[in-house]
């Protein structure tokens, strides 16, 4: 079997405590993520999600294990991973336009003026915001300077896409439109996406695969469950999907129930689950049967 | 209903006009019927000379002063604008020294927490002496006083420019490092193309401080250093008694200091963000 596009091995982070000893957050944690994937990762507050974000950034360092893409170790921040920050992150005294050029241009030193102007308006085109080019991000709402940040991620073109509840600040309006602009934007563009999230319906609309990470401290991630739906998904239909049923109450489940006692194999890979297998298929079959089981339920 | 600025302007003008006045009446001679009393009996006839000019010679001396304000008739009578370009060229000479050590010195202490504890108590010992304290070190050593006044406005100026620029560079949001750090800018990319416009405004806070402080400070050097410049100027017109130069020089030394602060004041506005 040929070597995954991500590896993370035996990932562990180690603080202080304050009292003299020490607080293990997480360890051995171990994962891979294929080439072109959508991961989100969930988890309770506080098991350690945003640090094995920043350490897949390179922003952090982990406490033992380590990480490898593309077959190099991640030592340090790189240009093939790009990240879209909780709070935005946007150079204030820069516009909205400026704001992308300049990673543009770090991405791209030996591009000209018009070919990264062109370059970035095209992603600011791409999450609706080519009327507000020279707009400073003070000027915007919280929506629209998350989608600069979104737009400033995509346009470097990573190899990796890091988020980090890239839509924990808004509202669930503003929420639900950009989810569907970041679909849309991937659907374009396939880049792999490692996302954290706290909302159990956003996964399920956004990833492939759904990490769930066990409660902090020594916390693990557990499982990984495929949601089996097929994409284009779109948020006002997926509810339609059966297999979304399953999948989320699998996800609420182990978020209410199972979180503080969950392990993941012996080998300390995640267990992997399919809530929905079977149900997609005969999703395909035909609604009709369904609602015919219904009535026979019903009629007995 | 007139806006408030115009209403402000014309309240303004009032309390001038109403301070002259009375500054007028106050300073009014004698007339000539009264009687001596005993003490300008005492003083003599050349009382008119000691009195506190009024503002109408004020402003007579003003305009002819401004009307050629860069005569030059020897060493102790040049026009004013003459005397204020010397001391704004010290000011300026001093200035711009401390700037050239104080930015990237306070870059240097901003970003590394060691070089900030390395360089702390010296900073503290240095920076609450008086700074026409060096005068008479730098007159020794410089030998020259000229260069010694612009030492010393340079020290002056120095530690708000340092502090601030160290404290603005220390403080810059982490998250905005961290760009810079995921889009692999180097080291200086990253202070002059984050860094530093994150702690602009930080810094030309400091220069505002400095450039009031300078010019706070100029004038007080020249008196000590003579030869030329305003502070000298004021100086020499004391001793000549000419009250009403005095007090003319001390209305330019102010409109002086305004300029220096609305060009730094015009700067920081340039370099202002919301977040
Ligand atoms: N500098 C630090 N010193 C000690 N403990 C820390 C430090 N930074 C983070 N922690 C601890 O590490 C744990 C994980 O933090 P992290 O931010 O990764 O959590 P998270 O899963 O992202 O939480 P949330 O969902 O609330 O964002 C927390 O319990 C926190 O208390
Ligand atoms: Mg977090």
């Amino acid at each position: 079997m040929s070597k995954p596009f991500l590896e993370v091995d035996g990932l562990s982070k180690v603080y202080p405590d304050g009292q003299g000893g020490e607080l293990t957050v997480f360890e051995d944690v171990r994962f891979a993520l294929e080439k072109g994937e959508f991961v989100c990762i969930i988890g309770h507050s506080g098991c350690g999600k945003s640090t094995i974000l920043n350490v897949l950034a390179g922003l952090d360092e982990a406490s033992g294990g380590n990480v490898v893409m593309n077959g190099k170790e991640i030592k340090g921040p790189g240009l093939e991973r790009g990240v879209v920050f909780q709070n935005y992150s946007l150079l204030p005294w820069k516009t909205t336009l400026n704001n992308i050029v300049f990673a543009v241009r770090a991405r791209w030193p030996e591009w000209s003026k018009e070919k990264i102007r062109e370059h970035s308006e095209r992603y600011l085109k791409m999450v609706g915001l080519d009327h507000a080019l020279n707009r400073k991000p003070s000027q915007l709402s919280g929506g629209m300077r998350q989608r600069v940040s979104i737009a400033r991620a995509f346009a470097t073109q990573p190899e990796l896409l890091l988020l980090d509840e890239p839509f924990g600040a808004l509202d669930a309006l503003t929420r639900g439109v950009i989810q569907d602009e970041l679909v849309n934007i991937w659907q374009e563009t396939r880049q792999t996406v490692f996302m954290i999230t706290h909302d159990v319906d956003e996964a399920i609309l956004l990833s492939d695969r759904i990490f769930l990470m066990s409660n902090g401290p020594n916390a693990r991630i557990a499982e990984s469950v495929k949601v089996d739906i097929p994409h284009p998904r779109a948020r006002a239909t997926i509810f339609q999907n059966p297999a979304y049923h399953k999948t989320r109450d699998y996800l609420v489940d182990f978020l209410v129930n199972r979180s503080g006692s969950a392990t993941p194999e012996e080998d300390g890979t995640p267990r992997i689950v399919e809530p929905a297998i079977g149900v997609a298929r005969s999703a395909s079959a035909g609604a009709e049967t369904e609602t015919e089981i219904a009535a026979h339920a019903v009629n007995v | 209903m007139a806006s408030l600025n115009v209403r402000a302007a014309l309240l303004s003008v009032s309390f001038l006009i109403l301070a002259l006045g009375l500054w007028e009446m106050a300073t009014q001679p004698p007339e000539a019927q009264t009687g001596l009393t005993e003490y300008e009996m005492l003083m003599g006839g050349a009382e008119q000379e000691s009195r506190v000019p009024p503002p109408s010679a004020v402003i007579k001396l003003a305009w002819a002063e401004l009307s050629d304000p860069f005569y030059d008739a020897g060493a102790n009578d040049k026009g004013i604008g003459i005397q204020l370009a010397y001391s704004v060229y010290r000011v300026l000479a001093g200035y711009l020294a401390a700037m050239a050590i104080a930015l990237p010195l306070g870059f240097l202490i901003g970003m590394s927490p060691l070089m900030y504890k390395a360089m702390n108590p010296y900073i503290q010992v240095l920076r609450p002496i008086s700074p026409l304290a060096w005068m008479p070190l730098a007159l020794f050593i410089i030998q020259d006083s000229d260069a010694s006044a612009i030492f010393v406005i340079f020290i002056c100026s120095i530690w708000p420019m340092l502090l601030n620029t160290a404290f603005g560079v220390a403080n810059v949001r982490q998250d905005w490092v961290n760009v810079a750090r995921t889009h692999e800018l180097g080291p200086l990319r990253t202070a002059i193309t984050v860094i530093l416009p994150a702690a602009a405004p930080t810094i030309l806070t400091g220069m505002r401080i400095s450039i009031g402080i300078a010019w706070l400070v100029i004038v007080a050097a020249e008196m000590l250093v003579g030869g030329t410049g305003i502070g000298y100027y004021v100086w020499n017109e004391w001793n000549n008694l000419d009250l009403a130069s005095v007090i003319f020089s001390i209305l330019m030394i102010g409109v002086v200091g305004m300029l220096l602060d609305l060009v730094l004041g015009k700067a920081q506005k340039l370099v202002e963000y919301k977040e």
